[in-house]
């Protein structure tokens, strides 16, 4: 199988990226790592005359820690996201899902912003990101903005990025004191996408009780979701407690998975109220050891 | 649509063709660089037989231009052995039936490598999900990991 063809253009540097996205707009294609796009151009589901491979540009390939801030270039890939130590340390929860990304041989290839951007709801990333209520940093040659993740996914394969911008970057702060988040993704074999994956942050208080809360669900609807219904469920209730029964209840309302070959709807709902469970209560117990995500 | 010119090292070698933006890293490597060793299983970045290294990190080469590859480094299963004699990662796959019908070997090569290359004394979980993205349909896997392990202490043995 061999895609359709295609003038291959290689920008060095982001500048350059974004003056032929400018130029050739709708006729373009961002080519990331490729382990979406390729796949699905190969089996001629999708073809553009220009294909604009941005893997060259080194300035959006870094991992920066400041304090409780993290900033992921773009370019970043899974496995250079999975490897690092302070992700691993200190915002488990990112390497919670990067571990579980296809295997190691796609996240070899694959990057952060392209998992960000596919827009497929079974990608892993995007619910952890809504969790943690990151800021998705996007750039065209006409400007630059930002975004909150939980407003970036339109609809199926659509995200609010233009045709001309780019995910540049993404900004993650976690608040001071006692902060817990975890991902947990249930899937059939090794390597697979998930029958449901759940994201879930929040802070701790003195009294043991949750503040402020994300939720991020994953192959859980036709994007990936946030769930503003178990994020208030969970807020103010104690993680082991009637809270997150409700908040089980919220995520399933939120929800809307089709039947398919990775399991039923009722069967995908069955499971997302066992790992949303078991996440709350492995976010709880990063949460008692401050200071981590 | 336009060809472009590319330069890829493999193996040492550096192969230069003028080829079309889609043509895919396998195809470069088995066609213009007539390196057959490479498989082509799937052809949907599922099965892994088509890995090789890509800047010393294994890839999946049926999903990688060969213009992605253009000024970087591969290296290919053909540069295991030196000569006629074997990696100490193949001879152990011989010994330790790491193989059955063999379409899937190339592929687990190269990862292998690349794992013991990163980490030169696996657990028996880390070999495991350092082989996840390569699929056997023969051996049941227990033979790959036992000859990765068996090629894991004799490498150490040789430093
Ligand atoms: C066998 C297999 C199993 C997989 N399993 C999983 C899994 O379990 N979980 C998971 O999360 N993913 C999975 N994936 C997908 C994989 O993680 C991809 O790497 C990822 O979805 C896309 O990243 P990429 O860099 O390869 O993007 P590409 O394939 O290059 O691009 C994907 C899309 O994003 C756009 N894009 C890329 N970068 C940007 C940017 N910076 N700004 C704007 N748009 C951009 C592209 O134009 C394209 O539309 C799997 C893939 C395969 C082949
Ligand atoms: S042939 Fe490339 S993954 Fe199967
Ligand atoms: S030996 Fe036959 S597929 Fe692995």
């Amino acid at each position: 199988m061999t895609p359709a063809s295609f003038d291959y253009l290689s920008p060095a540097s982001l500048e350059e990226a974004l003056g032929l996205l400018k130029e050739h707009g709708d006729d373009a294609k961002i080519l990331a790592g490729g382990q979406s796009l390729i796949p699905l151009m190969k089996l001629r589901f999708t073809s553009f005359p220009y294909v604009i491979d941005v893997s060259r540009i080194k300035e959006l390939k870094y991992i920066r820690k400041e304090g409780r801030k993290l900033t992921i270039g773009a370019l970043t890939t899974t496995a250079e996201l999975e490897e690092s130590g302070e992700v691993r340390d200190e915002f488990q929860i990112i390497h919670d899902a990067c571990s579980n990304i296809a295997d190691p041989l796609v996240r070899n290839m694959g990057t952060v912003g392209g998992n960000l951007s596919h827009g497929d709801p079974g990608n892993d990333l995007p619910a952890v990101m809504i969790a943690l209520k990151a800021r998705f940093n996007l750039q065209s040659a006409s400007g630059k903005r930002s975004v909150s993740a939980g407003d970036y996914y339109k609809d199926t394969f659509t995200t609010d990025a233009s045709p001309e911008e780019m995910l540049v970057s993404v900004e993650i702060e976690i608040p001071d004191g006692r902060f817990g988040a975890a991902y947990v993704k249930h899937k059939r074999r090794a390597g697979d996408f998930s029958v449901a994956g759940v994201a879930v942050a929040f802070s701790l208080d003195g009294s043991g009780r949750l503040g402020s809360a994300g939720v991020g669900l994953t192959s859980l609807g036709p994007t990936p979701l946030r769930s503003a219904g178990a994020e208030k469920a969970l807020e103010g209730s104690k993680p082991d407690g009637e809270g997150v029964k409700k908040a089980v209840e919220a995520a399933r309302a939120d929800s809307n998975p089709s039947s398919d070959f990775y399991g039923s709807r009722e069967y995908k709902l069955f499971v997302l109220g066992k790992i949303m469970e078991k996440c709350v209560a492995e976010a709880a117990g990063r949460a008692q050891k401050e200071g981590s995500a | 649509m336009s060809k472009i010119n590319i330069t890829v090292e493999i193996n040492g070698q550096k192969k230069s063709a003028e080829v079309e933006g889609r043509m895919l890293l396998v195809h470069f490597i088995r066609e213009s660089a007539g390196l057959t060793g490479t498989h082509v299983g799937c052809d949907s970045t599922n099965c892994g037989a088509c890995a090789v290294l890509l800047d010393g990190r294994a890839v999946k080469s049926c999903t990688v231009l060969a213009a992605q590859a253009n000024g970087r480094k591969v290296v290919t299963v053909e540069s295991l052995s030196d000569g006629g004699k074997l990696h100490p990662i193949q001879s152990a796959f011989l010994e330790r039936h790491g193989l059955q019908c063999g379409y899937c070997t190339p592929g687990m090569l190269m990862s292998a490598y690349w794992l013991l290359s990163r980490n030169p004394s696996p657990t028996e979980e880390e070999i495991r999900k350092g082989i996840a993205g390569n699929l056997c349909r023969c051996t049941g896997y227990q033979g790959i990991v036992d000859s990765v392990k068996l090629a894991a202490e004799r490498m150490k043995e040789a430093k």
